[in-house]
């Protein structure tokens, strides 16, 4: 057994040049509980409620899965398309200068602010069969208001600013000369994009993908005015789940809101690793 | 010994704060209801303060709360302070009973008319002109026709809409359940868009122009034709429909905790008066005594009861809009 002779205290040595550890550790802790923690742990109580086979109905049910192929599926490609509009407009803004720029900087959090209702109602005005745009689209039998595209569109909506403040960051502080020097020793302009810019913004990207996906899937607002709520064809998952409520099926919607939040956790924790391998 | 004297200090100064509390209070009432009720509470509760101030000299001040009414049920059940509650249908009141204990159980004897004061039904609302030439629950399962209708499961109105079409499709087959369960598949393959309340569902068909016919409650059609043009949509009246019967009851173990059981019960039996019965009537609800102005303004639609032909909302419930209903069947792939 060592003594404590001639070495300094782990205490000591623990002890960083900032004070305050244990204090905000302990706000870390209480407020995680409270916020987050209990809320979850309540949700798997109610759920243990049921049965095995009751609970495996009622996250099996055709209904069920259809909602969570609508939830998942419309919140990956919107997360796609989020990305690729998102990386272009930071891009945009972190490197071009142009009159309006600022006007087009603030625009960009407004999905932030503005309730979802008002912009599912918004959008609904737009594309529905009278809308200014849904008339345009109808008679070429595009149908996006009270379908599922109209999903992805309010989804698109509301995840649009997280990949452009995830990613402009990045490419402001990229440095210009790491491409000038790319370009003197005789890289196309594509083989800089390829090979220095994209490298550098791609954790950035896959971080703004995943908050844009998490958005999507929880969004409940905007997405029940534009998707026409058909069971098995635009119901949503958050939406099936206020419905079993209004039914007072309690259990049956946390049991379903568990699913949905392991769903949710594993596919973000699998992101999340990627990132980690791509950033190494 | 000390801990005696702190408790009886603090009990003291409780009882005091409570008694200056009720004191000073002015007397307040909730009154939590369903989606289309906005507009005739704001009318009663006008007239039914006047009257109480001039009965008992206190000030009564009534709240509102609306919202879909098995949300509002709900709501109720995790403890909004409700006095009173005027739903939809008579299965949410008891799902209050049932899972709160907050209503007593035999609510719905308290009341004359299974304490419904009020009573509409479910007309179709039509585009102007009609150019579908929608005139009865047949033309609605014609192919190319949409009909919007909100979704049974969230709301009251569409459950009243769904039970409707079912009795007039079980009237006109001599009762075949199979050929009525058949005509109603027919029918919601026809919706294009299920919103989760009444209100919904007007605004899809109203303001966003999707679809040919809105299946409504009778006030909510008055109400739409009213508000937003003559010139633009028109009623029909269906030869069959449904007696749909929004009750009140007051909240028991509310009521008692806030002592205000005497205004609550007062409120709910104003609603049965002559003068109650015409605000109703005023309103596109059709009111018990037809005798009171507007009583007659309603027209003669053939109407059937819930409990004639579906033998209880109990039974309605469990058969139709359970998880695994019928209509739930409907939606039900390969179907």
């Amino acid at each position: 057994m060592k003594t404590a002779t001639g070495t300094p205290r782990p205490r000591a040595l623990k002890r960083g040049s900032l004070p305050g550890f244990g204090l905000s550790l302990g706000i870390t802790v209480a407020s995680l509980s409270l916020l987050v923690l209990i809320p979850l742990a309540g949700l798997v109580f109610k759920s243990a409620t049921l049965s095995g086979s009751e609970f495996m109905k009622a996250v099996l049910s055709p209904r069920a899965l259809a909602a969570y192929r609508l939830s998942f599926g419309a919140a990956a490609i919107s997360g796609v398309v989020n990305v690729v509009f998102g990386v272009i407009i930071a891009w945009v803004l972190a490197r071009y200068r142009f009159p309006g720029r600022q006007i087009v900087d603030a625009m960009v959090d407004l999905p932030f602010a503005l309730p979802t209702a008002v912009a599912g109602i918004a959008l609904t005005t737009l594309y529905a069969e009278n809308g200014w745009l849904g008339r345009f689209l109808e008679p070429h039998g595009i149908k996006v208001a009270f379908a599922v595209p109209g999903v992805v569109v309010a989804m698109i909506f509301v995840g649009l600013p997280f990949v452009i403040r995830t990613v402009q960051p990045v490419l402001l502080d990229l440095d210009v000369h790491m491409e000038e020097a790319a370009a003197t020793l005789g890289a196309s302009r594509l083989t800089t994009l390829r090979t220095v810019i994209l490298p550098a913004i791609v954790p950035a990207a896959s971080t703004g993908f995943a908050l844009a996906f998490a958005r999507a899937v929880g969004e409940y607002g905007s997405i029940v005015f534009i998707s026409g709520n058909m069971p098995m064809k635009t119901e949503i998952v958050p939406l099936l789940i206020v419905t079993k409520l209004e039914q007072f099926d309690y259990a049956g919607a946390t049991a379903i809101a568990l699913v949905m939040l392991l769903a949710s956790f594993a596919l973000l924790f699998v992101i999340n690793a990627l990132q980690g391998r791509i950033k190494r | 010994m000390r801990f005696v004297k702190l408790t009886s200090f603090l009990v003291g100064a409780l009882a005091l704060t409570a008694l200056g509390g009720t004191a000073h209070a002015q007397l307040k009432l909730l009154n939590v209801s369903y989606d289309p009720t906005r507009e005739l509470y704001v009318d009663v509760n006008k007239a039914f303060a006047q009257q109480w101030q001039q009965k008992t000299g206190q000030n009564v001040t009534i709240n509102q709360s609306h919202g879909g009414s098995g949300k509002q049920a709900r709501s109720v059940i995790d403890g909004l302070e409700a006095d009173v509650v005027t739903l939809g249908l008579a299965y949410d009141i008891d799902a209050i009973a049932e899972k709160s204990g907050r209503v007593a159980k035999d609510w719905q004897k308290r009341l004359p008319d299974n304490s419904t004061p009020y009573t509409s039904t479910i007309v179709f609302v039509v585009r102007k002109g009609n150019p579908k030439g929608i005139k009865d629950w047949d033309d609605l399962v014609k192919p190319g026709v949409n009909v919007v209708v909100p979704n049974p499961k969230t709301s009251g109105g569409a459950r009243w809409a769904y039970l409707a079409a079912w009795g007039y499709a079980l009237q006109k087959n001599g009762g075949d359940q199979a050929k009525a369960k058949e005509y109603v598949t027919k029918l919601y393959k026809n919706v294009p868009v299920l919103d989760s309340g009444a209100r919904g569902s007007t605004t899809t068909f109203a303001q966003r122009g999707v679809g040919h016919v809105l299946v409504s409650w009778e006030n909510e059609a008055y109400l739409l034709v009213n508000e937003l043009g003559k010139d633009k949509f028109e009623i029909v009246n269906p030869s069959v429909s449904i007696l749909a019967e929004p009750p009140v009851a007051v909240v028991d173990r509310n009521v008692d905790k806030h002592g205000t059981r005497a205004a609550a019960e007062a409120y709910l039996k104003f609603l049965y008066t002559p003068e109650g019965q015409a605000i109703a009537a005023k309103n596109h609800y059709r009111p018990r005594n037809t005798s009171v102005p507007g009583g007659q303004a309603f027209p003669k639609i053939k109407l059937f009861t819930i409990d004639q032909v579906f033998g209880g909302w109990a039974k309605a419930q469990s058969t139709h809009f359970a998880d695994g209903g019928i209509f739930d069947q409907i939606y039900a792939p390969g179907t």
